[in-house]
């Protein structure tokens, strides 16, 4: 059956405001696109949860005032440089920030997959992330003699993934090749849609080799077609990275008037509340 | 031929790294990662260098957290970890400067370090910039600890600690560092002054410079694939441009 095939700005709008969003990382797919218009659509008080960090992404929606909260093991514009946005709201307390590492990201989404209430972790026993997260639990394994003190992680549902993929097949099966952190995102969420450069005729399943890097349509609610949707970050082998946008934008985006006129030169607005 | 300093630091990591089977280095870290790409060359066995921002030089099919998988299993033998401030107990911070959460600068975050620090058996903490800004009695938060309570399942940690100025190595029981390498151009005092915290005593002899073999090598051989994935430094370091795609 053929999938659902809508616009960039009907994603935008079927996520809604106050949303538990998830986020997948630069070197993953990244839905530029959707970000903006995103913005363009004024969401507000979304919580994004990004496996495990984020860049531009989270710096454009913060800085556009889209966000209440994030977890997140990182924020940056990796080699340009500090996420100016989200730094500049960090220090004037204007958002919710529950800090997290990697592994701790991956793992509450995996008790999300799995269908059970938590997981547990190695590390973090001593860290200040810990002390920071009443959320989280300490219990000795009950499988050692004594003492071990273990980590449990509460498992994490997302309302909400969109991410942007290489293409999808006209039964909305979707190539994401080997970044299978997309699936795990997409796994712990409620609803998934996807932006792709194309879509193609033949199905994904027609071969192994394309059905290993297959997330396959019965997660997927509905697709639209972005070309560059993944611009100014990169999109596997496909595209990589645009440096000059990227230098641009963490240079504009240093005060919150350069974030509103690099905004402005791309039709946008930050909301005004913001 | 003299060695610069990007190079001394290298060819010293590089000699860390001899033996290992599996080091994984990140985007950001172009001198570890130049370091594991000339300890593979050297290397008379398997060794397998991650590139996490590469295609062909990062094997993990599982999406990002086989890396984290690996290492918690002790699949990674070794791997650089840095800190905005670093503190003498070897506890490091990537979250900012002041009162956390509403802090006065805020970095990016812990990446996996609240992972990896426990778990990879050599961790070498790699920070360029050797001042009391950036060592400093103690962190303002701990993103992972140095060491651990008895008990805290924990066979990784913190092995050495290598700075633009000189190298210190971590000792587990004193929960302390030992200055014992540093580089030409700096004195026992000079370290001394630049260092906020309080550390102890080794040999400190100066850091020996690459032999003029291994430097020709690196030149020639290392700087080309080094181009690959860190295209403005190998640029700015030997004016060699990237040959192909990572």
């Amino acid at each position: 059956m053929a999938i659902q095939q809508i616009s960039v700005e009907e994603i935008a709008e079927a996520v809604p405001d106050g949303a538990l969003l998830g986020i997948p990382a630069d070197y993953s797919g990244v839905p530029m696109a959707v970000t903006r218009a995103l913005i363009a659509r004024e969401a507000k008080e979304l919580r994004l949860f990004c496996l495990p960090l984020t860049t531009i992404q989270g710096d454009m929606l913060i800085g556009a005032g889209c966000v209440a909260g994030i977890e997140a093991a990182a924020v940056t514009l990796g080699e340009y440089g500090l996420a100016p946005r989200f730094s500049a709201a960090i220090e004037a307390g204007l958002l919710d920030i529950q800090d997290s590492t990697c592994p701790a990201l991956h793992t509450q989404l995996q008790a999300v997959e799995r269908g059970v209430p938590f997981m547990p972790m190695r590390g973090l026993v001593g860290s200040d992330i810990l002390r920071h997260r009443p959320d989280w639990r300490v219990i000795d394994n009950p499988f050692a003699d004594e003492g071990d003190p273990l980590v449990l992680l509460p498992a994490r549902p997302l309302d909400v993934t969109v991410i942007h993929a290489p293409y999808a097949d006209s039964e909305g099966n979707v190539f994401i090749g080997r970044r299978r952190e997309l699936a795990t995102l997409v796994h712990a969420s409620e609803r998934t849609f996807v932006t792709v450069e194309k879509v193609v005729e033949q199905s994904l399943f027609e071969s192994e080799a394309t059905a290993a890097g297959a997330l396959p349509a019965f997660y997927v609610e509905a697709i639209a077609q972005a070309e560059k949707g993944a611009w100014p970050c990169g999109l596997t082998d496909l595209y990589p990275p645009d440096g000059g946008e990227l230098r641009r934008y963490a240079e504009a985006a240093k005060t919150a008037t350069g974030f509103a006129d690099y905004l402005a030169g791309l039709g946008l607005s930050p909301r005004a509340a913001a | 031929m003299k060695a610069s300093r990007e190079e001394l630091l290298i060819s010293l990591l590089a000699d860390r790294l001899a033996g290992d089977r599996h080091v994984a280095v990140g985007a950001a870290s172009p001198i570890p990662g130049s370091a594991a790409l000339l300890a593979k060359a050297e290397s008379s066995r398997p060794m397998q260098v991650t590139v996490l921002q590469s295609r062909r030089h990062n094997h993990f099919v599982e999406g990002s957290r086989e890396l984290f998988d690996c290492a918690a299993q002790g699949r990674i033998d070794s791997f650089f970890l840095g800190g905005v401030q670093i503190d003498g107990q070897a506890n490091i911070n990537l979250v900012g400067i002041g009162d956390y959460p509403r802090m006065k600068k805020r970095f990016p975050g812990s990446f996996g370090s609240a992972l990896m620090y426990y778990v990879v058996p050599k961790v070498i903490l790699f920070r360029e910039e050797h001042s009391r800004r950036s060592l400093v009695e103690k962190v303002d938060f701990i993103s992972a600890p140095g060491s651990s309570e008895e008990g805290v399942y924990r066979p990784g940690g913190p092995k050495a600690l290598v700075t633009g100025r000189a190298v210190f190595e971590f000792d587990r029981i004193r929960r302390r560092f030992r200055l014992e390498q540093i580089h030409p151009g700096e004195t026992k005092k000079s370290v001394e002054a630049a260092t906020g915290f309080a550390y102890d005593l080794g040999a400190v002899t100066e850091t020996p410079a690459p032999s003029a073999g291994r430097l020709e090598f690196l030149r020639g051989e290392i700087a080309p694939k080094v181009a690959q994935f860190y295209p403005e430094f190998a640029e700015r370091m030997w004016g060699v441009a990237a040959q192909s795609a990572a």
